[in-house]
Parts: C-alpha cells; structure tokens; sequence
C-alpha cells in the first residue's frame, strides 16, 4: 500500500525528526508547491495593485498556515521562530491597519508592504524552487542579499505606522478595556503599542545578524563550492 | 587490589581534561567528579556532567566505577552544565516574592494606586480574605521547602532562578493590582460564591499538603529513591488510585478555588497557564513511572483522573 521509497512511516512522528534531513514525503512536497506557487501568484498579484488592501489582509493571514507547516514537521523551521514572525505580520496587518481607519492613506504603509511585497515574491519563489530541487542560483542570492535593505525598510514603515495609529488608538480607546468591570482586568492597547515599538530594539537586530549569519553560511558556501568545480 | 585509571575528555572538543590515575575500584561518580574539581577549581561538581559517550545521558554520581562498562582505563566525557544554583534557593527565591509583593498591594503601598488610596484598605471583605488565602499558600509553600520536600537534584541552571523568578513575581503583582484595586469589583453571586470557593481552595490545599507528605514518606532521608506512590490512610491521598500526580491536580483545584473567590481575569491566566506547565510535568513523571516501574497502575492517568 505505502510506498517504502516515501520518506516517511506510518509511525511518522517518531520518524520526522530522523528524515527531516531528506526533506518532506512526496505528499507533502506536492502539497507545499501548491502552496508555494499560489503564495507567489498572491503576492505578485499584491505587487501588481500595490495597495489592493484585501489581497494583502488575504494572503498574510494565509500565511498562518506556515506556522502549521512547521507544527506538523512537513517543514523543518522552529515553529517559535515561524509563528513569531507570522504574528508579528498578522498583527500589523489586522491589529494596526486595518483596525485604525486613519492610518491607511500614511506613506508608511506604502513602506512596509513594498518591502513585505518584494521579499515575499522572493521568498516562496526561494521555496517553490527548493522543493523541486532546481533553484536558480539568483533567487538564492537575491533571497539572502536583498534583506540587508528590505528588513530595514520594512521594520521602518512598522514603526512609522504603529506610531501614526497611536493619537487615534489613545482617543477612540481602541481595544482598550478599564476598570471597573466584572472581570476585574483592564488592558491599554496605546500603551501596548508603544511596548511592541520598544520590542523592536532588543528583537529587530537579532532576526537581522541571524539572516547576515544565514547568507555567510548559504552564499559562503556556494561561493566554496564554486571554486571547487 | 587493582586500580583504575581515569581518563576525562572534553564531550565536544574531545580534548584530555584529567587524568586520574590509582582510582579506587569501588570510587563513585561523585568521588570522581570531586577529584576532577581539585584539578579545575572552577568546574565544581553540580556543573559537572560525566558520561560514558559524548552523546549519552550522565551518570549518577551514586554509580560506582567497577560497575560501568569501562575497562581498568576508564575514559569519560564531561560536559559542563553551567552555573548552578540549588533548589532550595530558587524555591525560597521564587515563593518568597509573591508573598511580599501581594501584600505591597494589598496595604496599597505608595506609586501603585492613585495618592488618594495610599495605605487606605479594601472595603470589601472577599479582598481580606483573598490576601490570606495568597499568604496562607505561598507561607505552605515555603515551609514545604525547608521541611518537606526531598529533593532528587541538588541543584538546577543558575538562568533558571530569573525565569522563574519573573514568572511568579511578574503574575503575583499582576494579580494583586486588580484584586487591591480601588475600582475592584466583588464576585457576582456575592457570599455564596465566595464560600463555595474558599471550600475548595481549602480542601486542595489540604490535599496538595497530604500528597507532599506522602511523597516524602516514600523516599527516607538523605536518599534519592523513587517508589511508586500509593493511597494512604488519609482520604486527601485516595486520589492516587486515579492520578499520577495528584498534587499538581489539587494546585489545580486550589488555584480555580482561588479564581471564583476573586473573578479576576488575570487569576485566571494564572490558572491556565500554571495548568498547561504542570500537565507536561506530570505527563513526563506518568512517563518515567511507567518506564521504570513494570506493575504500575494501569488506570492511573497523568494528572486529571480518566482526562488528561
């Protein structure tokens, strides 16, 4: 019935880990190229309508299912680092966004989604690619290379956003609960604003030198292996 | 009497750390580890890890050398386990806080509250009794740490101690703030809610203390043995004809005792999240009983009876 050349047993769970190394079963491949490929027409459709605003909340909030991906084990990221970042996406996108009309019109929007834009086009390109394996050499590079300028971008237009939303979240008491209620809980979404702008300083330069570490060993190497041949 | 011939390398660089030579036959672990330490003073013996392969577990420090499968030149590997800190210091540590820090919002301490409610008190009596009820559990706590509990490890990774130190400070002033606040709001089915709840509360906390006794009943002093627990004559520990950990299950109850008595929110997290930790706790012990022990009850589960 199963077909023993697929990586994977019936006992899978026990088994992932060991075959992560040979990457996902057949099943799974087929289903993430699906994935992957309608990713980047999503995003290429994005980059089309720049500011299509419901294709930006439709395809980032798809995104989630990464976060899925990485649970499973179909893809070998830490499912902490994946959902960290996916949240963090969907929170701008909902939480701040969309949720205070007045901001929408900022150039900081513009901002970061040019930069989530480009680097998601290349990213699930990156994937697409990956899983058949047959990965141009230039979408390698420009998926490790363009993030030295798109990152910084990206987390500039954030901040410049969550910081535009503040004067109307502080007014309309958007999301915000006080006291006295029967819960007995109260929570300022102003001030948790501005405590999620903070986070950006100890946790933006981490993801950044993590990514600069990520291309010395991915470019470093192809450069290496290059020369060999 | 033939000696041994200890040799220690570095698990990861694979580099010749020690060399022990004339080794008592019948030498431990733990007499080994101390030899190693004269050698190099700052690898003292609770950060020391000895095993047999560099990717195996540690052993004991109660293992005796002519008993391993070494020949008469043993070669161990050593794995540094970092700064420690014993368990008695972390728990005094971490129970200590949320004691002090309740009660600083409880007497409305200054720069917490509005100037106007410096030092004033609660007008409603359930926010008294909630202020005990805190004390009451985290004094049984301490108390259990200096005179109950015996532990299996000495000590655990000094990074620990800030852990959980800000898990249990961080949500004792979270808690406290709106249980003291001025704009606190009393249960909504009044005294009867709070009575029900302070019934259970109690009878959890009972129960929580019958089972740390019974535990330490199991294991004499000083030894690091492990029984499989069992029902005593005190009804509070018939539960463990159902659970593995009934401890956790009754820390469980205490602390939804204590979210119905206060109906605060943030209690509730507390709950929640105390909950899902001491589930993977007690679903490892479940696992390392049923490993360990051949005859153990089948119908027990982790920690809620038939559930979880």
């Amino acid at each position: 019935m199963a077909a023993p050349a697929m990586g994977t047993s019936r006992t899978a769970q026990n088994d992932v880990s060991q075959r992560r190394k040979k990457g996902p079963g057949a099943l799974a491949t087929a289903y993430l190229v699906i994935y992957n490929v309608v990713m980047t027409a999503g995003w290429l459709v994005i980059a089309v309508g720049l500011v299509r605003a419901e294709a930006l909340k439709f395809f980032q909030t798809g995104a989630l299912l990464e976060i899925l991906h990485c649970a499973v084990g179909i893809v070998p990221s830490s499912v902490v680092l994946t959902g960290f970042q996916v949240m963090s996406r969907v929170f701008l996108t909902w939480a701040v966004t969309h949720s205070v009309r007045e901001v929408q019109n900022e150039d900081s929007v513009l901002l970061f989604v040019i930069a989530w834009t480009v680097t998601e086009i290349i990213r699930y390109s990156f994937y697409t690619f990956s899983l058949l394996n047959h990965l141009p050499y230039l979408i390698k590079w420009a998926r490790y290379t363009l993030f030295i300028v798109l990152y910084p971008m990206g987390v500039t237009g954030e901040l410049l956003t969550i910081y535009a939303a503040l004067p109307y979240v502080q007014k309309t008491g958007l999301y915000s609960v006080t006291l006295p209620n029967k819960y007995n809980f109260s929570f300022d979404y102003h001030t948790f604003l501005i405590l999620t702008m903070v986070s950006y300083i100890p946790i933006f330069p981490q993801l950044y030198f993590h990514m600069m570490r990520q291309r010395k060993k991915v470019l470093g190497h192809a450069e290496d292996c290059s020369k060999i041949e | 009497m033939k000696h041994y011939e200890v040799e220690i390398l570095d698990a990861k660089t694979k580099d010749k750390l020690c060399f022990l030579d004339k080794v008592e036959p019948n030498a431990t672990i733990g007499e080994i580890k101390s030899m190693f330490h004269k050698s190099h003073p700052q690898w003292y013996p609770a950060r020391q890890s000895i095993r047999l392969d560099p990717k195996g577990k540690s052993l004991k420090d109660e293992d005796i050398l002519q008993q391993l499968p070494v020949g008469t030149t043993a070669t161990f590997y050593f794995r540094d386990l970092g700064a420690q800190i014993s368990w008695v210091t972390v728990f005094l540590t971490e129970y200590a806080g949320p004691l002090l820090i309740y009660l600083m919002f409880y007497f409305r301490v200054p720069f917490i509250y509005a100037p106007k409610y410096d030092f004033t008190t609660s007008k409603h009596w359930v926010v008294h009794l909630a202020c005990m009820c805190h004390s009451f559990h985290y004094v049984k706590r301490l108390l259990e740490t200096l005179f109950v509990h015996r532990f299996s490890h000495g000590t655990m990774p000094l990074r620990n101690i800030f852990k959980n130190c800000t898990y249990y400070w961080g949500f004792a002033a979270w808690m406290a703030y709106y249980i003291n606040h001025p704009l606190y709001t009393p249960p909504i089915y009044g005294e009867q809610q709070v009575r029900m709840a302070l019934i259970i509360f109690l009878f959890c906390q009972i129960g929580n203390f019958s089972i740390h006794i019974a535990l330490r009943n199991l294991r004499p002093p000083g030894s690091k043995t492990r029984k499989i627990p069992y029902p005593t004559k005190n009804p509070f520990t018939w539960i463990f004809l159902l659970v593995s950990c009934p401890n956790y299950t009754y820390e469980l109850g205490s602390w939804l005792g204590f979210t119905v008595m206060t109906q605060c929110l943030p209690v509730a997290f507390f709950t929640i999240v105390g909950f899902v930790q001491m589930t993977v706790w007690a679903k490892g012990k479940h696992r390392s009983y049923l490993k360990e022990f051949r005859d153990y009850p089948p119908l027990r589960s982790p920690i809620l009876p038939f559930v979880l």
